[in-house]
């Protein structure tokens, strides 16, 4: 009986607390995992909005395929125009 | 009876202290639970925002490769028009000139011309003269000579470049004559001559 009465106030003044304090732990990390996660959306959608302009790249290209031509055909006419070193 | 009452009172303490347990227990895993999903959530628009980053940036790789592959081209196509037409010296001085300090890397596709001693051509000609230089004017780039006339002037570095253009424009008046004003509004209308139109005065002789 006394047995029984030693193992009733472990149980509630040891095991109770310890249950809740680990519990409280898991939760507390569980909540601060929420506002990581919610930045980190926040700027995935602002890297993703950022790309938007990458479209823009077909015309840079074909704007440095033009300048490269318009170069070739200038350094054509110089080489013939100006005599060799 | 008293032991009953013992046992009773025991097994009374112990169920209450399960049930604490427990209720602890649902209470946390629940709030566990909402707070995962509120995770879950949240990832689920991260993937959705980075599968967007991943979509847009697929082609972004082979687009700059394209463009680089035209830079170099440009580039070598520059290169070998300058060196080809200035000569590897004065290719490696004209650049040194422009960019001070690149004669030291070379050019890219010529890398004998790392080890030339560049000339000082950004100190012996104008920049004016360089410019010239760029443009094929047939600037007196090759007639430096330090015994004979200086190319460089310290104070006017834009004389020697000045001197390759027409007299009055070197002289640089400050107003250059103005062209005649024609017409009837003209400030100036010249006197007509009163014989235009009139009846001669004295008849050509026609019995010759």
């Amino acid at each position: 009986m006394i047995l029984w009465w030693i193992g009733d106030v472990v149980l509630i003044a040891v095991v109770l607390p310890v249950v809740v304090y680990l519990l409280r732990g898991v939760l507390a990390a569980a909540k601060s995992i929420v506002p990581s996660v919610q930045e980190i959306a926040t700027v995935a959608a602002a890297g993703s909005k950022d790309l938007d302009s990458a479209a823009l790249l077909l015309t840079t290209q074909d704007q440095v395929t033009k300048t490269v031509a318009g170069v070739a055909n200038y350094g054509g006419s110089l080489d013939v125009i100006l005599d060799d070193a | 009876m008293a032991p009953v009452l013992a046992f009773m009172a025991v097994g009374a303490v112990t169920a209450l202290g399960v049930v604490m347990i427990v209720v602890a227990l649902v209470f946390y895993l629940v709030s566990v639970i909402v707070q995962l999903r509120a995770i879950t959530r949240g990832l689920d628009e991260v993937i959705t925002h980075v599968g967007g980053i991943v979509e847009k940036s697929a082609p972004v790789n082979g687009i700059v490769t394209a463009i680089n592959e035209q830079l170099d081209a440009g580039v070598d196509l520059l290169e070998g028009l300058l060196v080809k037409k200035a000569g590897m010296s004065d290719a490696v001085g004209l650049v040194d000139g422009l960019y001070a300090g690149a004669a030291a890397t070379g050019f890219r596709n010529f890398p004998e011309s790392a080890a030339v001693k560049a000339p000082r051509i950004g100190e012996t000609y104008t920049r004016g003269t360089l410019t010239l230089a760029r443009l094929g004017r047939e600037a007196p780039i090759a007639l430096g000579n330090p015994a004979g006339f200086p190319l460089r002037d310290v104070e006017g570095g834009s004389l020697a470049a000045r001197l390759l253009y027409p007299d009055v424009r070197q002289s640089r008046p400050e107003s250059l004559p103005r062209s005649p004003v024609i017409g009837t509004d003209a400030p100036v209308q010249y006197e007509q001559r009163e014989d235009i139109g009139a009846p001669r005065k004295r008849l050509p002789d026609r019995s010759r």
